[in-house]
């Protein structure tokens, strides 16, 4: 059996390999078991189906295009092609999600929609879909992300969402999470959670998974098209780890595929700033999932941190924890400074002003140049436009422009 | 998932003692470490003075996404002094109770404590373990492994759990059973649920494990009214919050909610 038969086999349930799981509060065991039986109804049934393409076309935009990148690939010396999940209504890939789990709220005749949201993007996808449908929308978000991303915090409530900021903790996406995650415990009748990443308890990694795994789907069939063959590498960065995995789904069963990973190493792997869960932390349940976690050795999780408010969480999908542990994908890091530089790169070069999580996936490109033969693809996931992180970039970039 | 199935525990014996004498079970929460290490030796004391049956303390937890904000604090005051899984076992030895203590965890400062945790837990004179995050069926190896404890398991039921699942909770766990009065997280409320009568009753068919109702009461009159629904009461944050006032205001409420329940 190869690697890919391997994983495949493994991942079955609410499982993957080891990791996963539904480690929640007993209240929420009956609605997770709903979720999950509408998911599964849901996806079988072709009206929804019909429904949700017409959602992604007509109102996302999709599909998304799959750009050629003339003057980074020069710089790389690789022909890099770029997904453009920032060309997406919202500027990012997480509206993928919201509008299928919006879709599956309303099938399940829950007018009440919750969510959390770190750098924004998420809780903008989600206020968006709920306008479009006539949901109530509550987010909550850190308070010191709802100071880094203000413009987000307009927008959201522009679209008649509610704002709730979140003063526990560390005043980020994982209080901001709990906090959702309280909210649902106490409305579970008449509310659904929109959880934005691949995180959380069982069916919410698979779920979101299969919502974002259109953009592999889009990009294997367009590489395909246009190119000829598959990708040497696909390269995506992860801070739940969503976008990367709709960018490696449909790519986990093609073994000659590279699949890499780029988390945050903030101010440095050396230092306690940073947010690579899977290249520093250990396994531990966090937010109803057993998965790799920055913590110390009582089971406390770990601040994290990242210039990039998307990245700035201790946790990470389950998934990608058994892809990490199984061998068939590759997880990395790069730094905030570096961040910063794939921002300018990609800005100069391709006229794309990425999103600062984006960055970090744009960077290691740059750092592994001459890893790739001049005919070998690379495939980067833009997951997002960078619009939203001006000021931050501003801080830091406005001298060297 | 092992039935537990070992001779009568220091809970058990503690229900039947109930029993004999006709009176309904006080159960306390409090954070191992709040207000600080040595006035929460002193508040386990002078809760078992007070009239306490049983005493659960809680391992302080960084993301205690059970718990409402009185709760959430009091963790991080712990926290911020030192308290961890170990020094908690380590406040309980010196609280030296005579009450059964059940230790009120997260899963995850349980499983960073390694293999030989639980085992630690009795040495240090738990009785029992409540784990908020692990319901029943969610990791067989794990619930196994604190079944096979020699540990009472007690396990949570909800509003909304499915009276089926209600036998299933009760055959996997042992002690008592921990009903949650209402839909949300802990933290004081004005009154019960309205449909916890019915809930009660449902558990009742389901189980013969004795049945305490927590989440939420906060007062003498919230107790009594439970009380007697159930076998016995769960009171958390309102202690704690007396607690952040002074550990003798926290006594003086579980003595106010003995005397409430055995009016
Ligand atoms: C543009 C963009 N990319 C990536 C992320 C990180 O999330 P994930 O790892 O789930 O894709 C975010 C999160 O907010 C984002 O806004």
């Amino acid at each position: 059996m190869g690697t890919s038969d391997a994983v495949l086999a493994e991942r079955t349930g609410d499982r993957f390999g080891g990791f996963g799981g539904r480690y929640v509060p007993e209240t929420l065991v009956p609605a997770l078991d709903a979720l999950d039986a509408e998911f599964d109804a849901a996806m079988a049934d072709p009206t929804f189906r019909a429904e949700l393409d017409f959602m992604l076309r007509e109102y996302v935009g999709r599909p998304t295009a799959l750009s050629t990148a003339p003057r980074f690939s020069a710089l790389i010396g690789a022909p890099v092609w770029l997904k453009r999940e920032d060309l997406n209504h919202t500027g990012a890939h997480k509206i993928n999600n919201t509008v299928g789990q919006a879709m599956l709220a309303r099938r399940m005749g829950k007018r009440r929609i919750i969510a959390e949201t770190g750098a924004g993007q998420h809780g903008v996808a989600t206020a968006t879909i709920c306008a479009r449908f006539g949901l109530e929308c509550v987010v909550y978000m850190g308070e010191e992300d709802m100071r880094r991303q203000a413009l987000n915090v307009f927008r959201m409530k522009l679209m008649g969402a509610t704002v709730v900021p979140v003063t526990a903790g560390t005043r980020t996406l994982k209080d901001a999470t709990s906090e959702a995650i309280r909210d649902w415990v106490t409305n579970v009748n008449d509310s659904h959670y929109i959880i934005g990443s691949v995180v959380g308890p069982a069916p919410y990694p698979r779920m979101v998974r299969d919502f974002q795994r259109v953009i592999s789907r889009e990009a294997r069939a367009q590489m395909l098209e246009r190119t000829g063959r598959l990708p040497k590498t696909v390269v995506a960065c992860v801070g739940g780890g969503s976008n990367a995995m709709g960018a490696f789904a449909d790519f986990v069963q093609d073994t000659e595929v590279e699949l890499v990973g780029v988390e945050a190493a903030g101010e440095g792997l050396g230092t306690d700033r940073h947010s690579a869960s899977l290249s520093r932390g250990t396994p531990g349940v966090l937010h109803g999932a057993l998965s790799y976690l920055l913590q110390d050795e009582s089971g406390q999780v770990h601040p994290a941190h990242s210039i990039s408010a998307g990245l700035d969480y201790p946790g990470v999908g389950p998934e990608h924890a058994y892809l990490k542990d199984s061998g068939r994908a590759e997880y990395v890091s790069v730094t905030d400074e570096e961040a910063l530089e794939g921002v300018s790169v990609l800005s100069r070069l391709e006229g794309i002003i990425p999103a600062l999580e984006t960055a970090h996936a744009v960077a290691w490109i740059v750092r592994e140049k001459g890893r790739w033969a001049s005919d070998e693809p690379v495939l980067l996931c833009v997951s997002g436009r960078g619009d939203k992180d001006v000021t931050t970039m501003a801080e830091h970039l406005l001298p060297t422009v | 998932m092992t039935p537990i199935t070992s001779a009568p525990s220091a809970i058990d014996a503690r229900f039947a003692a109930l029993r004999d004498s006709g009176k309904r079970a006080l159960v306390a929460y409090i954070t191992a470490g709040h207000p600080d290490p040595a006035g929460s030796v002193a508040l386990m004391r002078g809760l078992q003075e007070a009239g306490v049956d049983i005493l659960e303390v809680g391992v302080p937890f960084s993301d205690p996404l059970a718990d409402g904000p009185v709760i959430q604090h009091s963790s991080q005051v712990a926290i911020a002094q030192g308290v961890n899984l170990v020094r908690t076992l380590e406040l309980i030895t010196e609280a030296a109770l005579d009450i059964p203590v059940v230790l009120f965890s997260y899963l995850n400062p349980v499983m960073a404590g390694g293999d030989a945790i639980l085992t630690r837990a009795r040495e240090a004179g738990v009785s029992g373990i409540l784990v908020t995050d692990m319901p029943v069926g969610s990791d067989p190896v794990r619930e196994a492994w604190f079944g096979a404890s020699g540990l009472d398991f007690v396990r949570l039921v909800a509003p909304t759990t499915p009276t089926e699942r209600m036998a299933e909770i009760g055959r996997h766990g042992g002690g008592f059973v921990y009903l949650i009065s209402r839909l949300g997280v802990t933290g004081e409320r004005d009154s019960l649920a309205a449909d916890l009568p019915e809930t009660v009753a449902r558990l009742r068919s389901a189980t013969t494990l004795p049945i305490c109702i927590g989440f939420g009461i906060s007062t003498p009159e919230q107790a009594r009214a439970a009380a007697a629904l159930g076998d016995g009461v769960v009171v958390g944050s309102a202690l704690v919050r007396a607690a952040d006032e002074s550990v003798d205001k926290a006594i003086a409420l579980a003595r106010s909610l003995r005397d409430a329940m055995d009016a």
